[in-house]
C-alpha cells in the first residue's frame, strides 16, 4: 500500500464545493458577528477612547475592551507579551483594541470604524536594523561558534563581505482567520477555529475566560490554508470570539476581512544579514561569519524558534568548520511574524547559498562546482554547526541526477552563448540543493496520539493530534491504518480534529504532521491488530508472526477470514475493538543555552535547477524552465507529495522574487491585499516543469520509511532567485556579484543591473 | 427579488446592493462559493451569470440580469462535471478552497474555448488564485477535460 496515490480524502467535496470550512457550518440560532477595532498608531498610550459611535452603530449588540476579559489578556504562545486587546499601549497599526458584536457581519464592520482614539504618540521603531542598534529585542540574541571563525577568516587567501536583504512574506490562506464559538451548558465552549493548533487555541480561550481546560473543545475539520500562520496567530480570534460568547451568552463568529487579517496577523521574518566569508582558491570555505537580523515584530510569538532554525539551516548543505552564527530578534512596531513554511529555515539556508554564489564569481567558477566542494561529506566532514552528526547525507547521488537530467552543463554553455549575441534579454541558470532538519526543535513538542475504532461493521474512524490544511495529513494517516488491517482505504475515515478525543497535542507544523500522526495512528491499530491475531490463533491455531491482513481478509497458510467477519467474532468475545496510540520521536536532544544537540531525528534533501529570461531594460523576467527532484523517502503517497514540492517551489519562488511587504513611514502596511501584494498566479508558473521524487528510503524508523515533506521544498524557489542574479552578472560577464536583494521584483533586478560597473 | 440560482427559482428578501456572494452563502445556503478577498481579485468566489464567470463577491445582486450558476450546480460528488472528474483525477486540490472558484473559472473557458492552449488558460485563469500552488495540476486537469470532450 506505500507510494500509492491515492486521492486526498476530501477531493470530491473540494471539487463540488461540499467540503465544509468554519465559515460553511452551519450556524445555531441566535449567532451573532463580531469585527475588530484596530490601532491607528504603531506605538503610543491611549488618551480616551470614545465608543458611543459604535455602540450607537445599527445593529451592535456589545463592544467590548480589554477590561471586559475575565481572565488573562494574553495569547502569546510562549512568553506572555501578546495581549489580545490593547490595554492602554499600542504597538502597532492594526493591533486590536477593541471587539464589536452586531447582529450582522457588515454591521459589525461598520460600526468597528467608528471609534474615536485619541493617541499620545510614542516613537516607533519600524526598522530591523533600527531596532538592533537601539538595542531593542524581544528575546536575548544568540550565538553559535564553532572552531576559531576570526582567526580562519584572518587567514583566508580570499574573502568576502558584505550585506544582504531578504524580505518577509504573507501567508494568504485563501481561507481567512476564522473562530465561531458556541457556549454549551455548565460554562462549557465549542470553538470551531481554522488553526494548525487546537490545543494552544483551547488553552488560550481557557486562560482568557478563567476556565480549565476542559471546559473548552476546539474542533478543526480542515483549513483552507494554514501554511503557519495558523500555528500561533488564530488565538487572538479564538479568544476573541469567546470572549464575545461569554459575555452575551450566544453564538459569535469572527471571519475577518482579507485587508484586517493581513494588517492583524504577521508573517514570514524578513532578514537582514551582514555576512564576512574566507575561502580557498578552489571555492572551499574555510571560516564564516554572519550576523542575522530578523523582524519579529511588536511581541515574541515565534520569533525565537524561528531564529533558532534559521541558524541551524545556516549550513544548508554544507560543511562550515569554522563558523560563526549570530541572530537577533528585532522588536519594531509592526505585527509580530510568526510561523510561515520553513520557520526560519529557508532564511538560514538562503545567506549560506549566496555567498557560495559569491565566491563562484569571485574565482571565475560554476557555482555548481562551488557548491559540491563546499557539500557534507558522508563520512567525514559531516557535523554540523550544533553538533549533530548528517548520518543520511543524499545529496551527492541527488545532485548528480539532476545535474544530468536537467542536462545542466549543455544549457549552461547554450545560456552563455545565447547572452553572448542577446543584448537586452538575458538568460540565467542555477542548481540549487537543500538539505532540510526535521523535527521540533523543542524535544517535547515531537509526541502524537490517535484513537482508532473499528466498528463491529468493518468500518474504521481514525482521529489524531493533527489537523488537515490540505497537505493531505488525514489522507495519508488513513492510508496507514488500512496498511496495518489490510482493509480497502475507502472504509477508513478519518475524523475531524478535536481536543477532547487527543489531549495534549502539538501543533501541526515543522513539517511533522504525518511523521508524529502516521506512527500514533499505526502503534493504535497494531494493537487492535494483536488482539484480533489473537483471537485468530484461538480459533484457526498456528502462530501469531504467520498472520497476515490484506486485501480484507486475515489468513495464515491454512485459514482465511474476513476482516469484518473476524471484528464481528472479537466483538462477541467482548475483544476492545478500539485503540489509543502514541507516538514520540526518538533519539531527540537540545540544548537551546549552547544551541547544540540533535533537535533534528533525520534530514529531506532535494535540489532544483531554473532558467530564466530577464528583460535588462525593464526588469520583467520569466521563469522558462524548472526541474525539482526531491526527497520524500519511501514515499507514502506520491501524488500529494509532489504536488506538495510542486506547491512549495511554486511559493518559495514567490517569496523571492514577487511578494513584497511595504510599510508606509507611519508604520501602517500598505501591502494588505491581493491588489497591493502578488502572489504567484497560474502564469508565473512555467511552461516546463519536470518534478520527480528522488528514489530513497528514509535511513530511520520513520512512518513506513517516507520522508516529511511540508516545508523543505520550499527552499527549491532558490534556484529561481539565483538563476536571476546569474541572468544579472552576464551584462557585467560574470565578473562582478550584482547587489541583488530578495524579494528580486523588476526594480531590485532593474537596480542590481544598475548597480554593476559595465564593462 | 427573484433570482434563479441552479436552475431554481429563489425569491430573496435583500438590498439590491448585496453582493451576490452573500445572497448565495447567507440567504440561499450554497456554501460551495467562498469569499477570499472581497475585492475580486482573488477568484474564489467566482460564479457563472448565464454560462459567463462572474466574481460575486463584488457584484450586486440587485445586477444580476440572469441564471446564476454555482459550484453546486456544476456536479456533486455523485454526479461530477468532465472538469470535476479531471480535478480528481489529476489530484488538483490541496486546501481546496480556491477550488470552487478554479472550476467555475475553467469551465466558463472550456465553453467558450474548447481546446484552450497553455496561453489561454494562463489568460482566462490568471484571477484565479492558489495560495498551495495547484497551478501545474490546474493546466493539466484542463488539457486533459479538453481532450476528453474532443472524444466524446
Amino acid at each position: 500500500m506505500s507510494r500509492k496515490s491515492h486521492p486526498h480524502e476530501s477531493a470530491a467535496l473540494h471539487v463540488s464545493g461540499e467540503a465544509s470550512y468554519a465559515d460553511d457550518l452551519r450556524e445555531a440560532a441566535g449567532t451573532l458577528y463580531a469585527a475588530v477595532g484596530m490601532s491607528e498608531s504603531a506605538h503610543a498610550n491611549i488618551r480616551s477612547m470614545d465608543l458611543a459611535a459604535v455602540k450607537a452603530s445599527a445593529g451592535v449588540v456589545a463592544v467590548l475592551t480589554a477590561k471586559d476579559i475575565p481572565g488573562i489578556n494574553d495569547c502569546g504562545p510562549i512568553i506572555k507579551d501578546d495581549p489580545i486587546l490593547a490595554d492602554g499601549l499600542v504597538q502597532y497599526i492594526g493591533q486590536a483594541v477593541f471587539v464589536v458584536v452586531a447582529e450582522s457581519y457588515m454591521q459589525a464592520r461598520r460600526a468597528a470604524t467608528k471609534a474615536v482614539i485619541d493617541y499620545d504618540e510614542l516613537p516607533a521603531v519600524l526598522k530591523p536594523l533600527d531596532a538592533k542598534a537601539a538595542e531593542s529585542f524581544v528575546a536575548p540574541p544568540m550565538q553559535l561558534v564553532r572552531g576559531s571563525p576570526q582567526e580562519k577568516l584572518a587567514n583566508s587567501p580570499n574573502r568576502n563581505s558584505g550585506t544582504l536583504s531578504v524580505g518577509g512574506q504573507e501567508q494568504f490562506y485563501l481561507e481567512g482567520q476564522i473562530s465561531y464559538v458556541i457556549p454549551k451548558e455548565d460554562n462549557q465552549f465549542h470553538v470551531y477555529c481554522s488553526t494548525q493548533h487546537p490545543t494552544e487555541m483551547q488553552h488560550a480561550v481557557a486562560h482568557a475566560l478563567k476556565l480549565y481546560f476542559n471546559q473548552v473543545l476546539v474542533e478543526t475539520r480542515r483549513m483552507g490554508g494554514g501554511f503557519g500562520g495558523k500555528e500561533s496567530q488564530s488565538a487572538i480570534f479564538a479568544c476573541l470570539a469567546a470572549i464575545c460568547a461569554n459575555h452575551l451568552n450566544r453564538p459569535v463568529k469572527l471571519r475577518l476581512d482579507r485587508d484586517d487579517d493581513m494588517m492583524i496577523t504577521g508573517k514570514r521574518h524578513c532578514f537582514e544579514y551582514d555576512y564576512d566569508i574566507g575561502f580557498d582558491d578552489d571555492g572551499k570555505i574555510l571560516a564564516a561569519k554572519i550576523e542575522m537580523v530578523t523582524r519579529a515584530g511588536y511581541s515574541a510569538d515565534l520569533s525565537v524558534p524561528v531564529a533558532t532554525r534559521a541558524v541551524c539551516h545556516f549550513d544548508n548543505a554544507y560543511y562550515l568548520s569554522d563558523v560563526d552564527i549570530a541572530a537577533f530578534c528585532a522588536k519594531t512596531n509592526t505585527q509580530s511574524n510568526t510561523a510561515f513554511r520553513g520557520f526560519g529555515g529557508p532564511q538560514g539556508a538562503i545567506a549560506i547559498e549566496y555567498l557560495i554564489d559569491n565566491i563562484a564569481r569571485i574565482l571565475g567558477k560554476d557555482p555548481l562546482d562551488i557548491r559540491k566542494i563546499n557539500y557534507y561529506g558522508k563520512t567525514s566532514r559531516n557535523t554540523t554547526p550544533y553538533g549533530q552528526t548528517v548520518e543520511d547525507n543524499v545529496i551527492h547521488e541527488l545532485t548528480a541526477e539532476i545535474e544530468a537530467s536537467s542536462d545542466y552543463h549543455q544549457r549552461h554553455s547554450e545560456i552563455q552563448a545565447f547572452n553572448k549575441t542577446s543584448p537586452i534579454l538575458k538568460k540565467g541558470l542555477a542548481l540549487t540543493p537543500l538539505k532540510f532538519g526535521i523535527s521540533f526543535n523543542v524535544v517535547h513538542f515531537n509526541q502524537a496520539g490517535a484513537l482508532v475504532h473499528v466498528y463491529v461493521d468493518g468500518s474504521i474512524l481514525v482521529n489524531h493530534g493533527g489537523t488537515e490544511m490540505g497537505q493531505g495529513l488525514n489522507t495519508k494517516v488513513a492510508q496507514v491504518v488500512s496498511h496495518v488491517l489490510g482493509v480497502d482505504l475507502g472504509i477508513v475515515r478519518a475524523t475531524p480534529t478535536d481536543t477532547s478525543k487527543v489531549a495534549n497535542t502539538s501543533a501541526t507544523a515543522a513539517s511533522t504532521g504525518t511523521d508524529l500522526n502516521g506512527k500514533a495512528a499505526e502503534n493504535a491499530a497494531l494493537k487492535i491488530r494483536k488482539r484480533l491475531c489473537d483471537l485468530f490463533v484461538e480459533r484457526f491455531g498456528g502462530e501469531v508472526d504467520d498472520i497476515l491482513f490484506a486485501d480484507n481478509n486475515v489468513r495464515n497458510g491454512s485459514h482465511e477470514i474476513s476482516f469484518n467477519e473476524l471484528v464481528e467474532q472479537a466483538y462477541l468475545e467482548r475483544i476492545q475493538l478500539w485503540s489509543d496510540g502514541f507516538y514520540k520521536t526518538p533519539e531527540l536532544n537540545w540544548n537551546k543555552d549552547t544551541l547544540t544537540g540533535r533537535p533534528f531525528y533525520y534530514y529531506a534533501y532535494g535540489a532544483s535547477v531554473s532558467e530564466v529570461l530577464i528583460d535588462t531594460l525593464t526588469g520583467e523576467w520569466k521563469l522558462l524552465r524548472a526541474d525539482l527532484l526531491h526527497d520524500a523517502g519511501n514515499s507514502i503517497n506520491p501524488a500529494i507529495d509532489m504536488g506538495q514540492v510542486e506547491g512549495a517551489f511554486i511559493q518559495g519562488m514567490g517569496w523571492l522574487t514577487t511578494e513584497e511587504l511595504k510599510w508606509t513611514p507611519k508604520g501602517k502596511l500598505a501591502t494588505h491585499a491581493p491588489s497591493t501584494y502578488k502572489i504567484p498566479a497560474v502564469n508565473d508558473c512555467p511552461d516546463d516543469l519536470r518534478v520527480k521524487l528522488f528514489d530513497n528510503k528514509s535511513k530511520f524508523d520513520t512512518i513506513m520509511r517516507s520522508k516529511a515533506v511540508g516545508e523543505p521544498p520550499l527552499l527549491l524557489g532558490f534556484s529561481v532567485f539565483f538563476a536571476i542574479r546569474d541572468a544579472i552578472a552576464s551584462v557585467a560577464d560574470y565578473t562582478q556579484n550584482p547587489e541583488l536583494n530578495a524579494p528580486a521584483t523588476p526594480e531590485a533586478i532593474l537596480s542590481a543591473i544598475t548597480g554593476l560597473q559595465q564593462p | 427579488m427573484k433570482l434563479n440560482v441552479n436552475g431554481k427559482d429563489h425569491d430573496v428578501d435583500v438590498e439590491a446592493d448585496m453582493p451576490l456572494l452573500w445572497v448565495l452563502r447567507d440567504e440561499i445556503g450554497l456554501t460551495g462559493t467562498k469569499f477570499g478577498c472581497g475585492i475580486a481579485q482573488c477568484g474564489a468566489c467566482t460564479v457563472h451569470v448565464d454560462g459567463q464567470s462572474v466574481r460575486s463577491c463584488s457584484h450586486p445582486v440587485g445586477q444580476v440580469n440572469g441564471k446564476v450558476t454555482t459550484i453546486e450546480g456544476i456536479g456533486s460528488p455523485d454526479v461530477m462535471s468532465k472538469v470535476q472528474e479531471a480535478w480528481i483525477e489529476h489530484q488538483t486540490p490541496q486546501c481546496g478552497y480556491c477550488q470552487s472558484g478554479q472550476i467555475m473559472s475553467a469551465t466558463a473557458l472550456l465553453t467558450f474555448n474548447p481546446d484552450p492552449t497553455d496561453e489561454d488558460i494562463d489568460r482566462a485563469m490568471a484571477g484565479n488564485i492558489c495560495r498551495c500552488g495547484a497551478y501545474p495540476r490546474i493546466r493539466a486537469a484542463i488539457h486533459a477535460t479538453a481532450k476528453s470532450m474532443k472524444e466524446a
